[in-house]
């Protein structure tokens, strides 16, 4: 099957700037594909080089088996949701919506009416009138996807699209879209630094770092086995673990990850390892406890549910973890 | 302490306002009301009589006509140069970064710093050594040097505020360059140029020094104005023309005001 989305060997430096470099990936149609990642680690540049907006340096890129090398934006069957939405303030909400299809020269009735539907779809139906400043900025973004989808786009690009709207907003539009997505079967790429969003919302994760794809793999995969101490620090918090800590509990001199919410608190079961402790603080964060404790000069947290007992600071805990979840990683960074 | 809106200022300071405003304005009243005099050698005050005969005379003038159809010819001319290169200019200098980006903004903004007198020597001796006779199209390319920073500036400001993604999602839905330009650059920045436009035209109409240099035989209504007080005839011709002025400068540069003020509000409104 030809992916939607293939990169061969694509690098984009600005100067002496490697903000892509030499990455590979592919795309499979019909995914959801987010590309996760800090500010500067070429995540945008990438999807940036999908749109056409940047052309690589070097190596390869195909959408759907064509080459893309050289092909300027207005000729790639490619929309994207920009990350300030992008509205043309001189235009009404419906005139934004129908503007791909007027520069193709669709007729004027087939426009209004493709644009109507595509506003209904994202639950604006009847806002065609208004201006984009008399919207809020979670109508602004359901707008700007409406413009993206009413070209009937092969892949869809978005920008970290949630980045401006409040925490409540951003978890209804996270599922809005997965379902939008699921329902349309058009294939999603997905940009944002946050990996929550990433985790509940894609298919697959490409974490990137210093222009780099550091694990490229399902939500699950990049959570639990992360490959490399970035994954492991940068998708949820974990405890990384040095290489003579993990000797001493028995696995190779290897650098490890071990996830908060794996530890048990004074509750070891069968079959897991353990090691004790002293409590250095603790902190009630709702759903959870967060609990600090020194083990040997290593600090460990532990994810503990508020149900259970959370024990005084500078008291003795033991911590015990399946040795399945201690996950042993690459020792370079 | 707030001050209160309905609060009364100093009668003193109420005098100097209105002094001040006279100081301005008196003058230019003086001018039309000698447009209507019946003394035509001098300007005595209060003017003997009353008359509109000056209007007749003037319309039957073929000199005004052509110093007139002269300065319309030289500002449209270079008010249009000026809103292709000052738009040009203004695209370059603020969607893009390149090398001496900073130091082509100076120097394209430097012509209006510059005195009107050394432009004009420049331009002057620059035409004859490069043995270009003096026509219109000196006058014009005289004039394009400051109408080209009017239009420069006010589009430069414009585009500063067209955010560059808007550029992008035009690009991205499927539009090229030249359809990018007419849905969404134009419009977005039609008010500002439009301003600045008008400013250029009403630069241009009343410009004597650079014209001067500039013109060699011909005069642009100005130049014929500084003439004509020379001779001692029919002076209220020239107080009618000058009304003609005052309201086809006047007229652009208040339009262009309320234009540009209306731009901001529309820009504002977008964000």
């Amino acid at each position: 099957m030809t992916a939607a989305v293939l990169f061969e060997n694509v690098s984009r430096h600005f100067g002496a700037v490697r903000a892509v470099d030499a990455v590979d990936l592919a795309v499979a149609e019909g995914e959801f594909f987010a590309m996760l990642g800090p500010s500067g680690s070429g995540k945008t540049t990438c999807l940036r080089l999908m749109a056409g907006f940047e052309q690589p340096t070097h190596g390869h890129i195909e959408i759907f088996g064509e080459t893309a090398e050289g092909v300027p934006p207005y000729r790639r069957n490619v929309n994207t949701v920009f990350q300030d939405y992008a509205l043309f303030p001189h235009l009404s909400i419906l005139d934004n919506v129908a503007y791909g299809l007027m520069v193709k020269g669709v007729v004027r009735e087939e426009r209004r009416k493709a644009a109507e539907d595509a506003l209904a779809m994202v639950k604006l139906p009847g806002y065609g009138a208004r201006r984009p400043g008399q919207l809020s900025g979670g109508q602004r973004q359901r707008v700007a996807l409406a413009r993206a989808l009413v070209n009937k786009p092969k892949v869809l690009l978005l920008d970290e699209p949630l980045g401006a709207l409040d925490l409540k907003l951003r978890e209804q539009m996270q599922e809005e879209l997965k379902t939008l997505q699921k329902s349309l079967g058009i294939t999603f790429v997905f940009v944002t630094h946050d990996q929550g969003e990433a985790l509940s919302m894609a298919d697959r994760i490409a974490v990137f770092n210093d222009g780099k794809i550091q694990q490229l793999g399902t939500p699950e995969d990049v959570y639990k086995r992360p490959k490399t101490r970035f994954v492991a620090d940068f998708v949820g918090s974990s405890n990384i673990l040095q290489p003579e800590f993990v000797t001493q509990l028995g696995a190779g001199q290897q650098l490890a990850s071990l996830r908060p919410e794996a530890i048990g608190l004074n509750s070891k079961k069968e079959g897991q390892l353990a090691v004790s402790g002293v409590v250095l603080s603790r902190s009630f964060l709702g759903a959870s406890n967060r609990v600090t404790v020194n083990v040997g000069g290593t600090k460990l947290h532990v994810m503990s549910p508020a149900s259970s007992p959370v024990p005084e600071e500078g008291s003795n805990v033991t911590l015990s973890f399946a040795p399945a979840d201690l996950h042993l990683m690459e020792t370079t960074p | 302490m707030r001050s209160d809106r309905s609060t009364s200022a100093p009668p003193g300071l109420k005098i100097a306002a209105a002094g001040g405003l006279l100081f301005l304005h008196l003058p230019i009243m003086l001018i039309f009301l000698y447009a209507f005099t019946t003394e035509e050698k001098s300007y005595q005050f209060p003017p003997p009589g009353l008359t509109l005969q000056w209007f007749a005379v003037t319309w039957n003038r073929p000199d005004v006509w052509e110093a007139l159809s002269l300065s319309v010819r030289v500002a449209s001319i270079a008010t249009a140069i000026a809103l292709v290169l000052g738009t040009l200019c203004a695209a370059a200098v603020s969607q893009t970064r390149f090398f001496g980006r900073e130091t082509i903004s100076l120097l394209v903004i430097l012509p209006i710093a510059l005195p009107g007198i050394i432009t004009g020597i420049a331009l002057r001796s620059a035409f004859s050594m490069a043995d270009i006779p003096f026509s219109i199209w000196t006058i014009v390319l005289g004039h394009a040097t400051f109408c080209v920073v009017v239009v420069y500036n006010n589009a430069v400001a414009r585009f500063r505020r067209v955010s560059g993604s808007l550029v992008e999602a035009s690009m991205d839905l499927g539009a090229n360059g030249l359809q990018t330009f007419r849905h969404v650059i134009l419009p977005n920045i039609s008010t500002a140029l439009l301003a600045g436009g008008m400013l250029a035209f009403a630069l241009s109409f009343d410009e004597v020094i650079v014209t001067t240099f500039t013109g060699g035989q011909q005069s642009t209504l100005p130049i014929w104005m500084l003439q004509e007080l020379i001779r001692p005839r029919q002076r209220p011709v020239t107080n009618v023309v000058a009304m003609v002025v005052v309201l086809v400068t006047f007229l652009p540069i208040l339009a262009a005001y309320y234009l540009t003020r209306d731009g901001d509000q529309i820009a504002g409104s977008g964000k």
